[in-house]
């Protein structure tokens, strides 16, 4: 190769320049043209995946509102308001079934990010759903789909302080076969690690939402409460 | 020494069949070994790593020897890994388009295709030389080849670490799952074993054609 290298007249700057530009404007015109065709295709499966999983959170829920809630109001989603999105669920007759929420936490290897169903009825944690993680194969993975963990999600004590400015009992893992109490988790027995961090999210994300859910409890009923009385089909104007 | 010395090959067979067995980048070459171990945790994710790196292998090849005569010696590197970082990127928006569930068991590894040997490897030592023809027939080979070779991988992880086969259950629910197969470690076992088989078919092979052609005809 050397040889050959000594012997080579040297490349004009010109042409290294036509050449790596001439190949970067064909890259960048093909990866937008892919970027373009694939956006709405990515955006709606991302919306039927969101969907998907409010629904297996919040049981019979059939339509979804999205809002955003922060403490100083809940406002829809698409006005420039900080906060944290939460998926408001409703059943058939258009009345609220429950709240669904995004949290995360660092699990054994890297984050688990998770959605939650929050009933603001029964103040209660109502189902959970694995939304993205990197947990050991066999061992932590199984709080994605392990029957008996995810029973500890249907009717998770979550009822709030006396001052409402939290939680009365922090949720937390308890080791397995210890759980004696409505607001504790009965972790995988071999899974402590994975258990544990469904449980410090789901309390992280409790405690800073749980209050401010049912204090803005009344903008979560759907227009539609109305409309509906008004002899239109519950659920139309809901997306 | 230069590329204008290069034969140009015609295009037989041979051409196609040399990344399937003669030159696999797996089990021959063992070239882009981190996408082997890494996502042949289930049949799924092999084939579509496979068909993902085949359709960037496909694509830069062609790209490449169709520019090969105007890319400058000095930033052909440069030049090649923009153009496979292209077609890469584009799998990328696909696969989100077809599948989110697969785009996030594939994790990192669709970008990291980029990086990946047998491509860069397949660019410069190939396509920069030969005509579009040749350059596409080889890299459909080398695909097919890699893609075989992660199947290979892919379907008995998943069999022996989760009982199934594209998630239908193959043995009796009294199957206890080898979990450490579809764990890193599962990754290096059963390639070795792969390797182990495919050396052996092949000194078998020598074997046999060294006695077929009797002692003396060795050494040629």
């Amino acid at each position: 190769m050397s040889e050959g290298v000594q012997a080579r007249p040297q490349t004009s700057s010109l042409a290294m320049l036509r050449t790596l530009g001439g190949i970067a404007m064909i890259s960048g015109f093909l990866v937008v043209l892919v970027f373009q065709w694939t956006k709405p295709i990515i955006a709606e499966n991302k919306r039927i995946a969101i969907e998907k999983a409010v629904f297996r959170v919040v049981p019979n829920a059939v339509s979804r509102r999205d809002f955003i809630l922060a403490p100083e109001g809940l406002s829809p989603v698409g006005k420039k308001a900080k906060g944290e999105t939460v998926y408001a669920a409703y059943n058939a007759k258009g009345e609220l079934q429950g709240v669904a929420l995004e949290t995360v936490a660092t699990g054994y290897q890297d984050v688990i990010r998770i959605l939650y169903g929050y009933d603001p009825q029964c103040e209660c944690v109502t189902g959970i759903k694995v939304l993205k993680m990197t947990e050991t194969p066999g061992l932590g993975d199984k709080i994605a789909y392990d029957p008996d963990f995810l029973k500890n999600f249907h009717g998770l004590d979550g009822k709030l302080s006396a001052d409402k400015s939290g939680l009365a009992h922090p949720i937390a893992a308890v080791k397995h076969g210890s759980k004696s109490e409505p607001w504790q988790i009965d972790s995988i027995s071999g899974a402590t690690i994975s258990s544990k961090a469904i449980g410090r999210m789901i309390n992280a994300s409790g405690q800073r939402m749980f209050p401010l859910i049912q204090r803005y409890l009344s903008g979560f009923r759907p227009p539609v409460t109305v409309a509906a009385q008004g002899g239109e089909p519950p659920g139309s104007d809901l997306q | 020494m230069t590329t204008v010395l290069h034969k140009q090959e015609q295009v037989t067979l041979d051409t196609f069949l040399r990344g399937i067995w003669e030159e696999n980048p797996v089990f021959v070459m063992l070239l882009g070994m981190c996408p082997v171990l890494a996502v042949t945790n289930s049949t799924l994710n092999a084939i579509a790593m496979g068909l993902a790196t085949l359709f960037v292998l496909v694509a830069s090849g062609t790209l490449v020897s169709l520019l090969r005569k105007m890319i400058p010696r000095e930033v052909r590197i440069a030049t090649y890994i923009i153009i496979i970082a292209t077609f890469v990127t584009m799998v990328d928006y696909t696969i989100q388009a077809i599948s989110l569930d697969l785009y996030n068991s594939l994790g990192a590894f669709i970008q990291l295709i980029v990086v990946n040997c047998v491509i860069l490897g397949r660019a410069e030592a190939y396509a920069s030389r030969q005509r579009v023809g040749a350059a596409v027939v080889n890299a459909l080979g080398m695909g097919v080849g890699f893609t075989l070779a992660l199947l290979c991988l892919g379907t008995v992880r998943e069999l022996l670490g989760a009982g199934t086969i594209l998630g239908y259950p193959i043995f009796s629910p009294n199957f206890e799952p080898w979990v450490v197969m579809i764990l890193p470690p599962g990754g290096f076992f059963v390639l070795g074993g792969w390797l182990l088989l495919f050396e052996w078919i092949k000194q078998r092979r020598e074997r046999r054609t060294l006695q077929a052609q009797g002692a003396t005809a060795h050494g040629s």
